[in-house]
């Protein structure tokens, strides 16, 4: 059985992000990139299934511009087997044409699970994951925290962290699960897997040869930073406090 | 947590551990129970030393160490008060009140006995006066009245050094510069930050990161440290390979002398060759040739892409190999070269929370980090991993991890900045700094090793890439048997071979008789001469740095 992992290439985690100045977005110019958190934990738990032997390949599939390659390559030296680059072009992607371009390559592909992370860092879409499981019309696991896949029955066994608590759910594969942070800890890229990763293959495909069609049906309109935070001020007195909850925050 | 917090809690703490400190702690017996059991409380974050028969049986410790006058361990034998120096008295505080006000002369018993202990709680004095200056004109006015009235004060940065060099011995007046924590002005194009020798520097480089530009110097106490103390011990740090020593990249400085004199060397220019350039002098004096109020330095620009690898050797002949490979495979790109021992990461994983091994630790007999700072992230990262995967073929490197994103690199950089701090939660820990010749390096930790034996934990670890070594020897208290094993031993080997017993913390109050181990004895003596023309009255920081033999 196939594996299919689904990354992103983001702003780096520790980054300070900073607004353009013409409010179009953030700062991607000059700012260290990397492979988004929960993608990182998606691409782990596909190389623990096929350690445990319920998975025989783990392929690796990134949308986006030609940079992406480098967070293949990431994927390929934390030890995923293939890699497949969709070069969408500079725009950002959103999550619907993101989906449809990860159906097309379902379609290819033929993976047995597809598995990604729950939103990336850089819009907290939290959509990918679930559009390409009605696309495909796949039974979806959201916000995994255990995994355990059963070869034989076909079945996928998964905890999901809901607001109540943990959610036990059994899907029949082939089936989608994004993951939660819980989930595990993303084992480090190793010298001897960089050594390997440097055979492995990264194919390049455009959306036109998948016959998805990117339409953006969002329009980004204004990116601006929340207003800063006004310092607190000390009142000397608890008619001066009164005073000022009657006329200054009005809530008297 | 950072040091700066740690700093803040310990201080906390020390108020419960140390009750209330008396005139003459050096010279109190133990019978007088200076600790008291009923006050000792257990510290979440620091194991305490506690020195006294009954704590020992408390803690079911079972052999019991002879216990001598002193409660702090120390390598500085007994040192008498100099009797030249005055007493403080009414008129002395009063003075200091009309100059700096109120709220900065600090008579506080508690504050007061955080700033009279050092990092490590080696070093213990007795100040009874804390003073907090503003300006460099109150620094003058301070030292211009303890010249006239014969005044030991110490300067005080961030009270992070390693050798005692910070906290008073007797009674001298403590100055911190905490207070003088501006920045005056930074040159957006040079790069020339000009600042008040009371930053933090963490602080300054968080401010030039915004700009575009890094500190020339970085080290583990970052959150703690002020420059001002940085420039007077000349720190070294996890940069220096890159960016060189303090005395190339420091370009002026402000330095008030012993008699009041605000000596204005706070120069902005790279090249200046006008004369004598006195700057150097007070670069690595450690506060005893004058006070460093305020700085004028070079700061390289921020460069975008970094690059961090963490390695295992199976020897320590790979570890020197994979430098010289590492100095010619990266070249202008090498930043940081460390390395540290299987025993350090066996450290600081058991007493540092949220550490993990990138490699199975138990394997490997010594671990290297390599770090690349350059402007272009693609090409550094081929290049540093062309030259790992060369390594490896040549079984120079047995494994090795490359970081892929700054969560990854902060968690390999946690490790080897988290062993000083893992060192000191063991109980005591005799910390050397040596410099020695790169096929010697090694050697010493080994010889330590075998010497103590059972009675202490002995790692090593440093700027492999600088040739320097930090020896750490870790017991659970302070104690004179096992500083005798020590000392002159460690002393004696690394002169020996042709090393220097301070690579980069200094001489301080430990080493202040040692100097003849690494210089000769007419350079100490022109050294003393110097003090004396600046300081003729030896108020700064006394005790410290030059043999006490030299003033007598």
């Amino acid at each position: 059985m196939k594996v299919m992992v689904a990354v992103k290439r983001v702003v780096d985690y520790a980054v300070k992000i900073r607004v353009k100045p013409d409010k179009s977005g953030v700062e991607t110019s000059n700012v260290k990139m990397s492979m988004n958190p929960f993608c990182e934990i998606a691409l782990e738990e596909a190389l623990r299934i096929r350690e445990a032997g319920a998975a025989a390949e783990v392929v690796a599939v990134s949308v986006g511009p030609a940079q992406c390659v480098d967070t293949l390559r990431t994927a390929l030296a934390m030890g995923a087997d293939r890699a497949v680059h969709v070069d969408a072009g500079a725009a950002p992607v959103l999550p619907l044409s993101v989906a449809k371009i990860l159906k097309a390559l379902v379609q290819v592909e033929q993976p047995g699970l597809l598995i990604l992370g729950k939103q990336a860092i850089d819009d907290d879409c939290n959509q990918t994951g679930q559009m390409i499981a009605g696309l495909l019309r796949w039974p979806q696991g959201t916000f995994a925290s255990k995994v355990v896949l059963d070869k034989e029955k076909q079945v996928a066994t998964m905890e999901r962290e809901v607001d109540g608590g943990i959610e036990t759910l059994s899907l029949d594969l082939p089936a989608v699960i994004t993951t939660d942070l819980r989930l595990n800890q993303p084992r480090y890229a190793t010298l001897p897997n960089i050594m390997k990763a440097k055979s492995k293959v990264i194919k390049k495909v455009t959306p036109a040869e998948l016959n998805v069609e990117l339409k953006p049906d969002l329009e980004v309109v204004q990116v601006a930073e929340p207003p800063k935070r006004k310092a607190g001020v000390i009142v000397s007195s608890v008619d001066e406090l009164i005073h000022k909850l009657k006329n200054e925050a009005r809530i008297l | 947590m950072g040091r700066r917090r740690a700093s803040q809690l310990l201080a906390g703490y020390r108020q419960f551990l140390l009750g209330r400190p008396t005139p003459s702690s050096h010279e109190q017996s133990i019978s007088g129970s200076y600790w008291k059991l009923n006050t000792w409380r257990p510290c979440c974050m620091f194991r305490v030393s506690v020195g006294t028969p009954q704590a020992s049986n408390y803690l079911n410790l079972g052999k019991t160490y002879a216990i001598k006058q002193r409660s702090f361990g120390s390598a500085a034998t007994d040192i008498p008060r100099n009797p030249a120096f005055s007493n403080l008295n009414a008129d002395d505080i009063s003075y200091f009140r009309t100059i700096l006000g109120e709220r900065n002369v600090v008579e506080d018993e508690d504050r007061l006995s955080a700033a009279n202990v050092d990092w490590m709680r080696k070093y213990q004095g007795s100040s009874k006066l804390l003073l907090l200056p503003k300006s460099s004109q109150e620094v003058s006015k301070i030292l211009h009245h303890c010249n006239s009235r014969k005044l030991a004060v110490v300067p005080q940065g961030g009270n992070t050094g390693l050798v005692g060099g910070s906290v008073p011995v007797h009674d001298e007046v403590i100055i911190n510069l905490a207070s003088m924590d501006k920045i005056v002005s930074l040159d957006k194009i040079n790069g020339i930050l000009v600042c008040e020798g009371g930053c933090i520097l963490e602080n300054l480089s968080s401010f030039l990161e915004n700009e575009g530009f890094i500190m020339p110097l970085d080290l583990g106490a970052k959150g703690s440290c002020q420059i001002g103390g940085n420039i007077s011990t000349n720190a070294g740090g996890l940069r220096f390979v890159r960016y060189g020593s303090l005395h190339g990249t420091i370009l002026g400085l402000e330095v008030v002398l012993a008699n009041g004199t605000i000596l204005d060397m706070l120069g902005t220019l790279r090249k200046d060759n006008t004369g004598y350039d006195l700057k150097h002098l007070f670069i690595g004096s450690e506060g005893s040739l004058g006070i460093v109020t305020k700085v004028s330095i070079l700061t390289p620009p921020k460069l975008m892409s970094m690059n961090l690898a963490f390695l295992a050797c199976k020897d320590f002949t790979s570890c020197q190999k994979l430098l010289l490979e590492a100095k010619r495979a990266l070249g202008g790109v090498l930043s940081a070269f460390e390395f540290m021992d299987s025993h350090s990461m066996d450290l600081v994983l058991s007493h540092l929370d949220g550490v993990r091994s990138p490699l199975p630790s138990s394997l490997y007999n010594f671990y290297i980090l390599v770090e690349t700072t350059g402007s272009d992230e693609t090409y550094d990262k081929t290049k540093l991993e062309a030259f790992l995967l060369r390594s490896m073929e040549e079984g120079l490197i047995l494994d090795g991890v490359v970081a892929q994103d700054i969560n990854q690199s902060s968690s390999f950089w946690r490790i080897r900045e988290g062993i000083s701090e893992a060192s000191v939660k063991v109980g005591a820990v005799y910390k050397y700094d040596l410099s020695l010749p790169i096929d010697q390096f090694y050697g010493i930790v080994e010889e330590m090793r075998n010497r103590l034996g059972e009675a202490a934990k002995v790692v090593g670890y440093g700027h492999l890439g600088d040739g320097n070594l930090h020896l750490n020897i870790m017991t659970t208290r302070y104690d004179s048997d096992i500083l005798a094993q020590i000392e002159p031993y460690v002393y004696e080997w690394t002169s020996k071979h042709k090393g220097s017993i301070s690579a980069e913390h200094g001489l301080g109050l430990m080493k202040a008789n040692k100097i003849h181990y690494s210089k000769s004895p007419e350079t100490v003596q022109l050294m003393v001469d110097i003090k004396k023309m600046l300081d003729p009255n030896l108020i700064l920081n006394p005790y410290k740095v030059l043999p006490q033999s030299c003033f007598n």
